[in-house]
């Protein structure tokens, strides 16, 4: 950054960061004045997103910058540092957060759910916090900005609170939200160590040079894992996500599954790969398992729901878990001491990091015109959307192919990086984890054939076919915000995927400061085309070549075509096999599509099925698909919870004599001990 | 390396590609008939009935959107890119390392989906349902071919499909459990892309069994055309791949074009028995349920990880 000499990016980052706060307090002087919010301050907030990825870029290959700032508790100031993973995370952040706040600037409409001025603030103040997650330095500051992000995001999920079932999952989140946090603290409490070095344990300057027995650093991976699980939405803490994204705006789904997700992972991998040196092999190994089992439930639950934002919401869970398993072998090879593998599994996770941010934002903002433009969520009242928001549809199409990991698009990249780290672990020196882990690798290989089909019925049953109801020829396209903030997304999922070289050459700034490797000098060899991180011979790929390839053969068909035969067209009905009615009705809907990914996967599901019987004048045909979860898991521990606060219930008489009677009893057994 | 001659090459095989798909499906169409006991087509009825599609008008549905028209052009080009990178005529190839074997997986994956998109378009009660089988059938059969590939790819060190074909062809030649494992899942897995018997029946048009047809029967003319060249042209390529990996002899390494000689009879005579056999399978055996797929597929991909088991076992120290 050209700065001037004594203002860091630092500096500038927290300038940014106070601007994202003076827009949101800016809000509330006139919280019912929609254009002043809609038109000024988030297209404000937008370019502070920006800014924020610019300088952010810029650090990325400065050395670590701190500061102390003096606010907090007496004695308790808050550290902050930037380093190469802080700036990566905080690139992440202001890119997409860029894309989302132009998007929300045209998608706000009056007289919906909380006041604009309001959501504004939380909005902004939800930004913030994130930022400062990532900027943390001590446990302390971690944990505030970890709690005002929790709750904020809490406020923004029940926006519209007049509605049980969003406060229902406002409420899910919260707890799930908080018992994360739980592990948190106590995982930093463990890795502070005895405490002997007094109030400054709690830094992570001080963590980083702890050594931890075993037993202690194992105890602090697990309890990391519970924490940043539980905001990941790893197995079996996922069950907010669901509940959560569909219930919020559709630019705060954006926000919390594109950018705050990815905190969750931040937070992890700063637990485990700087803070904790020394991971031993069965963390990885753990890590993996959790991951691709997350995978696989994440995107077979999303091949089977009808709301198309619970689709995207299962589908996040599946790209969760594939970040999940990268950080697995990332731990494993580390453990093991392979740095060079160590760097090609870290950099398929960074990688993904970005890729999911751009294109699962993108695809819940899709859902979000499609909300406007038709008031519906269930994808079997949609359909043939494409003519009718062809703006939308192309660039969810664009979203579908990254996000089903298909070439030349940025999903693929990261895929592919990942298959090439599994093909090393037979390298591994450790007798049964190098044969079983490359069978993990077939297991990713069938959740990503599977997000082929979650997307194809995403972007089939929404946007192709016939309009399922009457009221979908109203539809109307994006409005020219709206259509900025995607066409900003949709870039970035090409960018990432056309020049993988040069994004992999600024991951090496962040591999380099956690493992001490990175693989770009290796590449940088092969040109700016090829990317090819071991070695030409034993794995490359030219997305540009490959892209190239295709347009010139379609090209060069198109025009043979014409040049030789002709291109009459005549319109005329659908073909159909010559069935002379058609309706509709008679397209697959959601459920139908699905219907065969039901019968494959029936043990995963909890399916509750009425059928109409034969003689029913008003047949009916429902399928309820649950998950497993609620009744193997969240309902015997509710019960419990229940059974213990019906156990302590008695205490509580509502009667103001009982009361005092507990507070005279108290003071007599305390005086009583005192004495004693 | 001699770029121009490569480059030369890289063209011909494209070529090589595009006139021999449709006579590789025309010679499993004949062999099919005289299994069953039937006069033969000519071998070049694929050609007439590509320039009999190219020269009729397309009859296009009036709801057809643009990603309608679109979708044939880019199956046949994904098709194309995919039988050009497949190492057929030579391993130097200059547009090999654009694309290694998982982005060979990748490029049927995108063909796949476009081609369920342009089946979803029309709103047609065939169409979804053909999308929907051609979706449970790619997504069963993508992760096998990977981890056939995954075990090529860990005897040969290589994703690359040129290294793999060549540490192949330079090993002696002795049975590998491990590749055998994996040749059977290849075969299963190619039967099922590629819309044969016993997955689907490329002959047809009932209701009940088709899952390719299904898809592509709103479109005609020019399209159809491209698409049913587009079909030729991935039998072509699985051929060829199934060639390269199992049977790599006769593919030459330099990048003279007097190496011809030997690569394009040593192809065609590879092509002619792997196309009889090809009808031989297709003649035995029976149509299957579409939910006896899954477990058709399911027993691909059960060998193909039992065949890297396999050599992660016994051959890992070879």
């Amino acid at each position: 950054m050209p700065s001037a000499p004594g203002f860091l990016c630092l500096d500038w980052i927290l300038s940014l960061v106070c601007v994202w706060l003076a827009i949101g307090i800016a809000g509330l002087f006139a919280p019912r004045s929609f254009h002043y919010i809609s038109r000024v301050l988030y297209p404000l907030g937008a370019a502070v997103g920006i800014a924020l990825a610019v300088v952010a870029f810029a650090a990325l290959p400065a050395t670590a910058e701190t500061m102390v700032l003096p606010l907090g508790l007496p004695d308790l100031p808050f550290h902050l540092r930037l380093d190469a993973l802080s700036a990566l995370f905080l690139l992440l952040l202001g890119g997409a957060s860029a894309g989302i706040s132009i998007y929300a600037a045209g998608y706000l409409r009056k007289g919906e759910g909380t006041a604009p001025g309001l959501q504004c603030l939380e909005y902004h103040l939800f930004l913030a916090s994130m930022a400062l997650v990532l900027l943390a330095d001590d446990a302390y500051a971690f944990m505030v900005a970890w709690e005002s992000m929790a709750l904020t995001s809490f406020f923004l999920v029940t926006s519209d609170h007049r509605m049980p079932e969003i406060r229902r999952a406002g409420y899910i989140y919260l707890l799930i939200a908080h018992v994360g946090a739980i592990g948190i603290l106590l995982c930093f409490g463990v890795l502070q160590g005895n405490g002997a070095e007094g109030v400054a344990g709690y830094t992570f300057a001080h963590m980083r040079g702890m050594d931890h027995n075993d037993f202690w650093a194992s105890a602090a991976f697990g309890l990391a894992l519970f924490g940043f699980g539980a905001k990941a939405g790893l197995l079996p803490l996922h069950v907010w996500l669901p509940e959560a994204h569909p219930a919020a705006p559709s630019p705060v789904s954006a926000l919390l599954s594109g950018v705050m997700l990815k905190t969750a992972i931040y937070g992890f991998l700063r637990v485990c790969l700087d803070l904790l040196h020394h991971p031993l092999w069965w963390w990885g190994v753990l890590v993996l398992t959790l991951g691709l089992a997350t995978t696989l439930f994440g995107v077979v639950f999303a091949a089977v729901q009808s709301d198309m934002k619970r689709l995207l919401a299962y589908s996040s869970i599946e790209n969760i878990g594939l970040l999940f398993v990268g950080i697995g072998l990332t731990l494993t090879f580390q453990a093991f001491g392979m740095t060079a593998l160590t760097v090609l599994a870290l950099t398929s996770v960074l990688y993904h990091c970005l890729n999911h941010a751009a294109f699962k934002s993108l695809l819940f903002l899709v859902t979000g015109s499609v909300l406007h433009a038709t008031h519906e969520r269930s994808l079997g009242k949609l359909g043939g959307l494409i003519h009718r928001m062809p703006w939308v549809a192309w660039l969810a199409l664009l979203g579908v192919i990254a996000s089903a990991g298909l070439p030349p698009l940025n999903g693929f990249v990261s895929e592919w990086l990942l298959l090439q780290a599994f093909l090393f672990t037979p390298d591994l020196p450790h007798g049964y984890i190098n044969m079983l882990i490359p069978v993990a690798a077939a297991a990713v290989a069938l959740a990503a054939a599977l997000a082929g089909y979650v997307m194809v019925k995403f972007f089939g049953v929404i946007f192709l076919g016939r309009p399922r109801e009457e009221k979908l020829s109203q539809a109307h396209d994006a409005g020219i915000l709206e259509r900025v903030g995607l066409c900003w997304l949709a870039s970035l999922c090409v960018a990432l995927g056309l020049f993988p070289v040069f994004v992999i050459e600024k991951l090496d700034h962040v591999t380099t400061s956690l493992t001490g490797a990175g693989l770009g000098s290796a590449m940088r060899a092969n040109g700016w085309l090829l990317l090819a991180p071991i070695d030409a011979d034993r794995a490359s790929y030219e997305p540009i070549v490959f892209l190239l390839c295709i347009a010139a053969i379609v090209v060069a068909a198109f025009l043979l075509v014409r040049r030789f035969w002709h291109g009459r067209v005549r319109v005329s009905g659908a073909w159909d096999c010559g069935f002379p009615m058609q309706t509709v009705r008679m397209q697959d809907t959601a459920e139908g599509f699905s219907q065969p990914l039901r019968q494959v996967f029936e043990p995963f599901y909890r399916l509750t099925r009425e059928l109409p019987g034969s003689f029913d004048k008003k047949p009916m045909y429902r399928v309820i698909v649950q998950d497993h979860f609620w009744y193997w898991l969240y309902l015997p521990v509710a019960r419990v919870a229940e059974l213990g606060t019906r156990m302590v219930a008695f205490l509580q008489q509502g009667r103001i004599s009982i009361y005092l009677l507990y507070s005279f009893v108290t003071l007599v057994v305390l005086l009583f001990l005192i004495r004693g | 390396m001699n770029s121009a001659s490569s480059l030369l090459l890289q063209f011909l095989e494209l070529v090589t590609a595009l006139v021999a798909a449709p006579l590789l499906t025309g010679w499993v169409n004949q062999c099919r008939a005289w299994f069953g006991n039937r006069s033969a087509p000519p071998l070049l009825q694929f050609y007439r009935q590509l320039a009999k599609l190219f020269e009729k008008e397309v009859v296009l549905a009036g709801n057809a959107s643009s990603l309608f028209r679109a979708a044939p052009y880019l199956i046949f080009a994904c098709m194309a890119l995919a039988s050009m990178i497949v190492p057929t005529l030579s391993t130097d190839l200059p547009f090999g390392p654009a694309a290694d074997a998982i982005a060979l997986v990748g490029i049927f994956a995108l063909a796949r989906v476009f081609i369920a998109l342009a089946g979803m378009d029309i709103g047609t009660a065939f169409g979804s349902l053909g999308a929907r089988r051609e979706m449970l059938i790619g997504f069963l059969a993508e992760p096998a071919l990977l981890m056939v590939f995954f075990t090529a790819s860990l005897i040969s060190h290589s994703t690359s499909l040129s290294t793999i074909v060549e540490t192949l062809a330079h090993r002696e030649f002795v049975i590998y459990p491990s590749l055998a494992f994996a040749g059977v899942a290849f075969t299963m897995v190619a039967l099922a892309e590629n819309a044969r018997i016993p997955v689907d029946n490329p002959t047809t048009h009932l209701e009940l069994t088709m899952i390719h047809e299904a898809m592509i029967l709103e479109y005609s003319g020019r399209h159809l055309a491209l698409i049913e060249w587009a079909a030729a042209l991935k039998l072509y390529a699985y051929s060829c791949l199934g060639l390269a990996l199992f049977f790599p002899w006769g593919i030459p390494e330099g990048t003279g074009l007097a190496s011809l000689w030997v690569a394009l009879p040593s192809l065609a005579f590879k092509l002619l028995i792997g196309g009889f056999l090809l009808a031989a399978i297709e003649t035995v055996s029976a149509k299957l349920r579409i939910f006896r797929a899954p477990e058709f597929l399911g027993t691909a991909f059960m060998l193909a990880v039992l065949g890297m088991l396999v050599h992660l076992l016994l051959e890992k120290a070879t």
